[in-house]
């Protein structure tokens, strides 16, 4: 149940894809969006699925694995197909009957829309599969260092991040003892009316509160006593370093969105 | 003697289907007798924690079955719930699940979900307080504010309050101090006797082990290494030792001795047994 959510959680691995730098990959997932949304035809939708193909096989992220991230999101997905198909003018009618109408432009708008959310979550669960939160929130500093300048906060915005990316599976796992230490005293979760199961949360939110306190304040004290005093001159013990294949990487990056831009130019 | 709880081919697998899949527990097949005291051994990931998790059917094995008092604990729904009740678990530290306003109210959420009258809760909580030595003048105070061998006392006892025909309890001395150890083991064994039920304890010390344990049930790497009388696991030190885990100091004194030529029984493995069989030594040889 709990341990089963896959959203956001890292799968070690040694391929080219987890050894690219993080602020490569970042930067990457976001030309990736907005190649994505440049598409506008068949052509350049084919050339992006290919893509989105070819980096999901060189990462060894079984296809399985993206599947199950996604099933959470299955409701959102058809409910835009079924918006797109039904509320799109223009080309011949297919379908007329009662309110519905179905054109052949409603069932390419529908067709492209799915395909569309499925490549933007492949893409940015790959990100998350393939980097370590750590390594995540390290380049999301150092890509928005320039921000500090006008005085934005960035080194504790990411500090909170990544405090907070690693607590969660810390306090799922706690979740799941105290739910089963009440449960083993005969606390139900399951069933019951909505206001009777309100309440019999409430054996699991209060150990599950204090002890969020109580990690939080030996966090801070075990922080403090290693002089801890926020990101002014610290050092890091792992560097990022922008390699060849980072650069290499960046460059079909832009050579995708540049080909996916003159594709649209023509109407391909 | 009769049986209470069997399993039988217990596996259970975590993960199953991802790049963490892991094995916990394999092909367990066991018998716990009534009203025996049974320690089950084992160095952390052995998967003593997750074979107990299965005998009050809080994990579902993915092969294999849990039979308590000969009923199939997951035959239905009903009966893996009722089995909750019987089967009494006491998780690791824990103090950690306390939630109430009180120490009464506490100890009392046990017996209520069981829908047990308030006089007969009243009492419930009354006697497991008593056979934990959690005093009544602590009754109203709030949980959280104890201190932590209190919180653990209370713990436990929110767990004997069911009157479970089988306790279970997981490292009940864990990060507790020696006069705290000593005073949980006993609140153990007069739980034992005082209700006469059966008692499995999860530990990785030796010493408390052979301290009250009638039977040792050995876990190593998902199955049972070695299930005997304490006299025959301990006699097994070479292979404990090299599972990673120790005898009793007692047993590891008497075996140096042994060594140096020092004519001991066999079968020591608590400080009494070894007292007395040196002060017997002792007056045997007494003219030198």
């Amino acid at each position: 149940m709990l341990k089963d959510v896959t959203i956001g959680q890292y799968f070690p691995g040694n391929t080219i894809i987890h050894r690219l730098d993080p602020r490569t990959k970042l930067i990457l997932v976001i030309v990736y969006i907005a190649a994505l949304f440049t598409a506008r035809e068949w052509l350049s939708y084919g050339l992006m699925l290919a893509v989105t193909c070819a980096i999901v096989a060189v990462s060894r992220i079984s296809p399985r694995t993206l599947t199950r991230g996604m099933k959470p999101l299955v409701f959102i997905i058809c409910f835009t197909g079924v918006l797109n198909l039904f509320y799109t003018t223009g080309g011949t009618t297919l379908l007329d009957w009662w309110i519905f109408h179905v054109t052949t432009d409603g069932v390419k708008r529908a067709v492209m829309m799915v395909v569309r959310i499925l490549m933007l979550i492949s893409g940015t669960f790959l990100l998350t599969y393939t980097t370590s939160p750590m390594a995540l929130t390290d380049g999301l500093e150092m890509l928005l260092n320039p921000l500090k300048k006008i005085r934005v906060p960035i080194h504790e915005m990411s500090m909170m991040m990544s405090m907070a990316l690693r607590f969660i599976p810390t306090l799922i796992e706690e979740t799941d003892k105290i739910m089963s230490a009440q449960r083993a005293r005969g606390a139900d979760f399951e069933t019951g009316r909505l206001m009777e199961r309100a309440k019999a949360l409430l054996p699991l939110l209060v150990p599950l509160f204090v002890s969020a306190f109580r990690r939080a304040d030996e966090l801070a004290v075990a922080m403090e006593s290693r002089c801890y005093h926020g990101g002014e001159g610290r050092t890091r013990m792992k560097q990022l370093r922008m390699a060849r294949r980072d650069y290499l990487a960046l460059f079909s990056g832009a050579a995708l969105l540049a080909v996916v831009i003159v594709m649209n130019v023509y109407g391909l | 003697m009769e049986s209470i709880i069997r399993t039988e081919k217990l596996t259970h697998v975590y993960s199953r289907g991802t790049p963490f899949e892991k094995t916990a527990i394999h092909d367990v097949n066991v018998e716990i007798y009534r009203g025996e005291l049974v320690a089950v051994i084992g160095h952390t990931g052995s998967g003593k924690s997750t074979f107990m998790q299965h005998l009050n059917g809080l994990l579902r094995p993915d092969e294999g079955g849990v039979y308590v008092e000969g009923e199939d604990i997951f035959a239905t729904k009903e009966a893996t719930r009722d089995v909750r009740f019987k089967v009494g678990l006491v998780f690791q530290y824990p103090e950690y699940q306390l939630f109430e306003e009180t120490v009464y109210k506490d100890i009392a959420f046990g017996p209520r979900n069981m829908r047990l009258s308030e006089a007969e809760i009243d009492e419930r909580v009354r006697e497991s307080a008593r056979l934990t030595g959690v005093g009544e003048e602590l009754f109203e105070r709030s949980p959280l504010e104890l201190s932590g061998g209190q919180k653990r006392r209370v713990a436990i006892a929110g767990v004997m309050a069911m009157r479970p025909r089988v306790l279970i309890l997981d490292e009940p001395t864990a990060g507790l101090d020696p006069a705290g150890c000593a005073g949980v083991l006993k609140n153990i064994t007069d739980y034992r006797e005082a209700t006469g039920s059966t008692v499995l304890l999860v530990t990785h010390s030796m010493d408390d082990a052979a301290r009250i344990a009638d039977r040792l049930i050995v876990f190593h790497e998902g199955t049972i290494a070695m299930d005997g009388m304490p006299e025959e696991v301990f006699s097994r030190q070479r292979e404990l030792v090299d599972m990673g885990l120790d005898v009793p100091q007692s047993a590891a004194i008497a075996d140096a001795l042994r060594a140096r030529g020092v004519q001991l029984p066999s079968s020591i493995y608590t400080s009494r047994r070894l007292r007395e069989a040196v002060v017997a030594l002792a007056k045997g040889v007494a003219p030198c």
